[in-house]
């Protein structure tokens, strides 16, 4: 009896996992790589992610492709109805449990995210009901720009900064040091950064950047010129804290450099073509 | 019958060149007065709000009721600033005129600090009003001077223009410029009363390198090991491409400064010269399309931070940029974050290779730390918070507080209505040290065709 009892329950498991096996078929078709997926990470896998929450009705804010905060606390929202250790890293487990219980039609996903409609995608709902083209109505600003050739809406920035200053600031740094080695792009940048936070400069990275007479390329123009892409790693590089100035407030060239009073300066060292100082 | 038609048509041109240039000229001039008027818009502002700010210290140190006194130390906060901004506006740059700017940072700091406090609870103190009676004098000596330079200014007709012009010519004197010898004189008089070091308010922004590299010990090490260990830092089998030396006399801490450059790759290294420690790293090249994750590149950054010797770190941030990771992480000692020695390690995502390191402010503020148990529970803690904030996640840490003392709080990670911010909750008193919201994404521009 006892024996029967326990055939018949290993028999009814068994059939259950066949249905759950078929049930989730279909959707294997696309489903995460084997990375796992952290707080930072941007790409495919994050829109994946972003989308199942979304679909399970956990995340409700942009699927953007970039997981922040709010990607953060859905997922641990997630981990935490489902009984899995809380710790905001979609790993093996939970990516397992979402493909298992959401569906994730990715060509419809990724079509919306690079046409840049605003779109919902939440599970029981039409997916037409959740799209909303880009140009009929709303932000009328992105009107008449291009498609968005990536794979996610957003993208990282340092905490408070917005791509714009990182983008004045790249405007400044390959106006004045492009052709300088790459530890002397971002020593510009951190000498700019130095200066907001010293008291004898003004307090704002625009402030600092367009001061008469502070830099040679804003005076010249050359700061319009258009940035590579070096330039901005630089900056990103030197706001996220790196400093090879070594803590420096000016610096010059001593080749073109006229002014006495800047080789009074306590100099700290010397990076490509530029000497840096105090 | 040829030569005149040749003279009238030399005629025309001529003539029309004339107008062309009359025309350039007038436009040349039209522009450089209006960089003029804006100088002069800035100067003679910087001048009236200096004067206000004499009046306004006057003001406050002769007022007896403290209900008016808070809105005057905001006020004279917001004149300073807006000073500050002015000289910001001269092209005074390359000039000595940082004594006038630290002063008025110097005073703007002074007067939020005492405009915010509740000066019910806790008066200006005898030291205070001293202090605030010696930026009186200050601000009196700067306002006199300022009114001389702008008599001179007004009176001879002068242009800043012509400052600027003086200041980009070869001539190392330019003392026959009126203007910049008069802001020598201002300059000059306001020498000395920057010189306030036993000041405790934290008024002085500049004072916070207290343990100044103390992280960094060892025997000193010479040219040669310094490049043997970028070698090993920069993967490199021999030493014979790195070049460098060693940092100069403005240095906050004696380092070799090496670097290499090989087929589109580059190296940099700051190594201390005591101990030979790695204080900064950056290595450059193009990268393939990331194929690492950050959770591995992570792996990677923790590997390199133990052969740094550096232990017991706690990842608090990772951020992939493209094809790079950057990871922030922190020591802990006793479970606490202690956020003054950050630490950032920068990791390719095609190979999971290090491609920078910096831990100057590991090394320059690590020391041994004696820290004391919270006096309130995680619990008093989080109940003194906004009842609209909900509490995620807390840590206790240690940070750098306004008066850059290092003191004990909860760290605590809460959301309001789909915002992140992090709250640094004081673990003795409970007071809110800090709030900052956290934007770490931003939506993609979409390129304009």
């Amino acid at each position: 009896m006892e024996f029967k009892k326990f055939r018949l329950c290993k028999l009814f498991c068994a059939a259950l996992l066949l249905l759950g096996l078929i049930l989730s078929a279909p959707v294997q078709t696309s489903a995460f790589s084997e990375q796992v997926i952290q707080h930072g990470a941007t790409g495919d896998d994050v829109v994946e992610l972003q989308a199942r929450l979304q679909y399970a009705g956990f995340y409700n804010k942009k699927i953007d492709g970039v997981f922040g905060w709010s990607t953060y606390w859905a997922l641990r929202n997630f981990q935490y109805e489902f009984g899995m250790e809380i710790d905001g890293v979609a790993g093996k487990q939970a990516k397992d449990k979402l493909v298992s219980i959401t569906n994730y039609d990715k060509a419809f996903v990724m079509r919306q995210i690079q046409e840049g409609n605003t779109f919902t995608y939440y599970g029981g709902t039409p997916q037409e009901q959740q799209v909303k083209k880009r140009g009929n109505g709303g932000n009328g600003g992105n009107e008449g720009s291009k498609a968005n050739p990536s794979n996610t809406s957003a993208v990282n920035v340092p905490n408070g900064y917005s791509q714009n200053d990182i983008k004045l600031m790249a405007n400044a740094v390959h106006g004045e040091a492009r052709g300088e080695p790459y530890e002397g792009q971002v020593a510009v940048a951190a000498v700019i950064l130095n200066r907001v936070e010293d008291p004898s400069f003004p307090n704002t990275i625009s402030g600092v950047i367009f001061e008469p007479r502070a830099f040679t390329a804003v005076a010249d123009g050359q700061i319009w010129l258009t940035p590579d892409e070096t330039a901005e790693q630089a900056v990103i590089d030197a706001i996220n804290g790196w400093d090879p100035s070594g803590g420096a407030i000016y610096y010059f060239n001593p080749n073109t450099a006229t002014s006495p009073w800047i080789w009074g300066r306590p100099q700290i060292k010397t990076i490509g073509e530029h000497i840096f100082c105090m | 019958m040829y030569k005149w038609v040749i003279i009238g048509v030399l005629a025309l041109a001529l003539t029309g060149t004339a107008i062309w240039g009359m025309n350039e000229r007038q436009e040349k001039n039209d522009i450089r007065m209006q960089a003029e008027n804006n100088y002069q818009r800035s100067f003679h502002e910087l001048t009236y709000r200096i004067d206000t700010l004499h009046d306004k210290i006057g003001a406050t140190l002769a007022m007896n009721s403290r209900d008016s006194l808070s809105p005057q130390l905001a006020e004279i906060w917001r004149l300073s600033s807006e000073a500050h901004t002015d000289v910001g506006q001269l092209p005074l740059a390359l000039m000595p005129f940082e004594k006038t700017e630290k002063f008025l940072t110097n005073i703007g700091d002074f007067t939020y600090k005492t405009a915010v406090r509740d000066l019910d609870k806790e008066p200006l103190s005898e030291e205070e009003m001293q202090r605030l009676e010696k930026l009186h004098d200050n601000a009196g000596q700067i306002k006199d001077e300022l009114r001389n330079v702008q008599n001179t200014v007004l009176g001879n007709n002068l242009h800043w223009s012509d400052v600027e012009m003086a200041l980009s010519d070869d001539e190392p004197d330019h003392s026959d410029n009126a203007i910049i010898s008069s802001f020598e004189t201002v300059e000059n008089s306001s020498g000395g009363f920057n010189e306030e070091k036993d000041f405790n308010n934290g008024a002085l922004p500049a004072s916070n390198e207290e343990h100044k590299f103390e992280g960094v010990t060892g025997e000193r090490i010479n040219q040669k090991q310094a490049k043997t260990i970028a070698a090993k830092a920069f993967d490199l089998n021999s030493i014979s491409g790195i070049t460098g030396g060693k940092s100069g006399k403005g240095s906050d801490v004696p380092l070799y400064s090496l670097s290499y450059k090989k087929d589109g790759e580059s190296g940099y290294a700051d190594i201390s010269q005591k101990g030979g420690h790695i204080l900064t790293l950056m290595m450059q090249r193009d990268r393939e399309d990331p194929k690492l994750g950050l959770h591995d590149a992570q792996q990677k950054a923790q590997d390199f931070l133990v052969k740094q010797k550096l232990t017991e770190m706690e990842m608090v941030q990772s951020s992939q940029y493209d094809s790079v990771g950057i990871f922030f992480f922190v020591p802990v000692q006793d479970d606490v974050r202690i956020y003054a020695d950050i630490v950032q390690v920068k990791v390719a995502l095609d190979n999971g290779d290090i491609l920078g390191y910096n831990a100057r402010d590991y090394f320059m503020n690590h020391h041994e730390r004696d820290i004391a148990k919270p006096k309130l529970t995680e619990e008093q803690a989080t109940e003194k918070l906004n009842q609209n904030v909900q509490v995620q996640e807390t840590h206790l840490a240690l940070i750098e507080n306004d008066t850059h003392e290092e003191t004990l709080v909860y760290e605590i990670m809460g959301t309001r209505n789909d915002e992140t911010y992090r709250i640094y909750v004081n673990a003795d008193t409970g007071q809110e040290e800090e709030i900052e919201k956290q934007t770490t994404t931003e939506a993609r521009f979409l390129q304009s065709t």
